[in-house]
């Protein structure tokens, strides 16, 4: 392809490339690298507050925000360095804990990055592989059935996969809180009142299990897909060598799914490391955070009306390079294949 | 998804609302009123539809929405609701209006309590009293033959006691929820306890005897709650006692009449209310007063702030109040004081302070609410958790420039 028309080609989606991910990305670095605070002055105040009977009003220096001749805030922008990050990532704690100081470990996993980076690591390693085979074994069920129930039973195991995914959890929250319906029936069957939302653990569990249900339809869904590219004629040929079922998943299907399969990670390695639904949807966050969660809340305005921006852009970079770190192995293994084949 | 389920819910009490009935003008501005979701808010909101023109959002979240609608130009809603400690962000954001004029041509009928004044202007005018005040049932306190509890001590008795005698597994019912409401208990307590949260120059100092007994009361209370007590708002504990599953909380006033309603309630009659418990023998009830009101947006052109304040007026007629007297403890002109009404007022009678709404004070809460849950799970110690409240005060106060 003559250069000319290779960049004819490309240059759209690189200039959309650069405007909506490369330009918030930069955006995203620069303020967390920045911080905007208002500007406050110490000022005697009297305010009022109403009883039953007149009010009662107090008179006390307070740290009142300047605002300007149209009665809005003053701020100022400054450069911080890194100091989002430090306070985030606790170095000081985390290079004790390295070097193994008692309790250092133990103190470093109660700050909320480490808390939230152990949920994350937690959550997205323990759904994978369910996730990947229980799609699997749903593809090679669904393939060996008489045509003419594929199509309904495709349609039954894609449903968990087109739930929204907050209203998802909500549901399922639903289904075990208090006296919801599924907790009053364990609570029955075991005999004793059974509080699932009580303790972190169970909570975890239920996130896990609830993802999983939720994604396995896509993974089956491509795997599918890819069975039905499989050339019969090897399958013939296998069974003719006399190869068991499992010798000819093993030689025949698996190899040649083995591309999806990689793919269906790398889309689930990055989608539940950004697990967040969950966290809302169970009402979690007093046992459980993920990294995700905590961009959002410091995002969110504390009771001052002030958002932590700085320190949610630089929790958003370090998720980026999480993602990034994650997802290296399976990227250097396609890479390689890749460069085999050429 | 959640939003679009809030306004959706909005829209449909919109659309339920009676077309204009008993109201002194006809409205032609449209006006947005955010506020929060309980039933002294759905009254007025509905006596102000009665105006027409007149789009009602009513949602628990309000305080996470408003700061950025109502900073927008123009602003999303007209009428704000809100309490003393959501109107602080709105303050620091200049994005209320001050409204002597308003009230001068239009305020008629308030109260001069209901008027308030920050730096001599009217910045909100309140409808009510809102305050965590005990409700106990009277029967199961005679039943497990205890006395109402007068302090915190013998609060934890008295639950005792109905446990022992079978009555209730849980019969305490708190709004433990992690964040603001489980900060907003920590306060109380705190108070009760004499502590002083900011010191000298803005620095913390939860550090201390006080913050020690809160953590420790309020660990000990959940021993009485049922087990998922971290996810308990006041809807969550409101169920409780209608259901007859808890006997004794210290539960906000704006609640009470939802005990006596026969269409949700199973004990109707049978919640009594009376002052907060004090912390210490012989102190002042380990509670603080707030009041709910509302302000207007200053971003929003004269007119519409014009027709905003005197639908809000509407809403807030001795009519609305006569009708539904026992929905709230009223500040308006009309109200008659009922048995709900009592817990209220002998709190803020035996000198409850009010709820200490400033800057500093908002970090704090947020502090708090980042940090206590985790004193009550086990994670960490009392004095790992009242450290961690200091640390993350400072961190936000720091970053919001309030600190140096």
């Amino acid at each position: 392809m003559k250069t000319r028309t290779f960049l004819g080609f490309v240059a759209p989606s690189m200039a959309v490339m650069l405007l909506f991910i490369a330009l918030p990305l930069v955006s995203v670095l620069w303020q967390s690298l920045h911080n905007t605070q208002r500007v406050f002055r110490e000022q005697s105040v009297e305010s009022c507050s109403p009883s039953f009977i007149g009010q009662t009003c107090v008179t006390e220096k307070r740290m009142q925000p300047v605002l300007d001749a149209e009665g809005r805030p003053v701020s100022e922008t400054r450069f911080i360095g890194l100091e989002s990050y430090r306070l985030l990532l606790a170095p000081e704690l985390l290079s004790k804990a390295v070097r193994g100081v008692s309790g250092a470990f133990d103190e470093l996993m109660r700050q909320d990055f480490y808390r939230a980076l152990r949920f994350t690591l937690t959550f997205a390693l323990v759904t994978l592989p369910f996730v990947l085979l229980i799609g699997l074994g749903l593809a090679l069920g669904v393939d060996t059935l008489a045509k003419i129930w594929r199509g309904p039973m495709i349609f039954v195991s894609l449903l968990p996969y087109v739930i929204t995914p907050v209203v998802g959890a909500l549901s399922i929250r639903w289904l075990f809180i208090g006296d919801g319906i599924l907790t009053a029936g364990l609570s029955a069957l075991a005999g004793t009142k059974l509080s699932l939302f009580a303790q972190g653990w169970t909570i975890e569990l239920l996130m896990i299990l609830y993802r999983i249900w939720h994604i396995a339809p896509f993974a089956f869904v491509v795997f599918y897909a890819g069975l039905q590219t499989l050339d019969r004629s090897q399958i013939e040929a296998a069974v003719i060598d006399g190869a068991t079922r499992a010798q000819r998943l093993r030689y025949v299907v698996l190899p040649h799914l083995m591309p999806l399969i990689v793919f269906v990670a790398l889309i689930h390695l990055m989608d539940s490391y950004r697990v967040f639904e969950e966290i809302i949807g169970f009402s979690a966050q007093a046992h459980r955070i993920s990294l995700q969660w905590l961009t959002f809340h410091y995002l969110t305005p504390d009771h001052t009306g002030n958002r932590a921006v700085s320190r949610a852009s630089a929790s958003a970079i370090l998720t980026i390079i999480g993602v990034a770190i994650l997802l290296l192995p399976l990227v250097i293994r396609t890479w390689r294949d890749r460069a085999r084949e050429a | 998804m959640l939003r679009k389920l809030v306004i959706a819910a909005g829209l449909t009490i919109t659309a339920a609302a009676p077309a204009s009935a008993a109201c002194a003008f006809q409205n032609q501005t449209p006006i947005k009123v955010l506020a929060a979701s309980f039933a002294a808010w759905r009254a007025v909101t509905a006596a102000m539809q009665e105006c027409g023109n007149v789009q009602v959002e009513l949602d628990l979240q309000y305080r996470d929405k408003q700061p950025a609608a109502l900073r927008a130009k123009p602003a999303l809603y007209h009428i704000a609701g809100l309490a003393p400690n959501t109107l602080v962000p709105l303050l620091n954001d200049g994005s209320v209006r001050p409204l002597d004029d308003l009230v001068a041509k239009f305020g008629q009928n308030l109260q001069p309590n209901q008027l308030i004044r920050i730096d001599g202007k009217v910045m909100a005018i309140a409808m009510m009293i809102n305050v965590q005040h005990l409700m106990y049932r009277e029967d199961l306190l005679k039943q497990a033959n205890v006395e109402p509890p007068k302090t915190y001590e013998e609060l934890l008795k008295a639950a005792e006691a109905i446990r022992k005698a079978g009555l209730a597994q849980y019969p305490i019912g708190g709004t433990y929820k992690a964040g603001w409401d489980l900060a907003t208990e920590f306060v109380n307590l705190f108070h009760g306890y004499g502590g002083q949260f900011i010191g000298q120059g803005n620095m913390p100092a939860v550090n201390g005897e006080a913050g020690r007994k809160t953590l420790e009361m309020m660990k000990a209370l959940t021993g009485y709650m049922d087990p998922e007590f971290l996810v308990s708002d006041a809807t969550f504990v409101q169920k409780q006692f209608q259901q007859g599953k808890i006997a004794l909380s210290n539960l906000w006033s704006s609640r009470a009449g939802a005990m006596d309603n026969a269409a949700e309630s199973s004990v109707v009659g049978k919640v009594t209310m009376a002052a907060a418990p004090a912390a210490m023998a012989g102190g002042k009830p380990a509670t603080t007063v707030f009041w709910d009101g509302f302000s207007i947006a200053r971003n929003i052109t004269d007119a519409e702030a014009e027709a905003a304040f005197r639908v809000a007026m509407e809403g807030l007629d001795e009519e609305m109040v006569k009708a539904n007297n026992a929905a709230a403890v009223w500040l308006v002109k009309g109200f008659e004081t009922t048995r709900l009404a009592q817990g209220a007022i002998a709190s803020a009678m035996a000198g409850a302070p009010p709820y200490p709404a400033t800057t500093a004070m908002g970090f704090m809460h947020t502090a708090l609410g980042e940090n206590v849950a985790d004193y009550l799970t086990g994670r960490k110690t009392l004095e790992q958790t009242l450290q961690a409240i200091e640390a993350s005060y400072t961190t936000r106060a720091k970053e919001a420039g309030l600190l140096k």
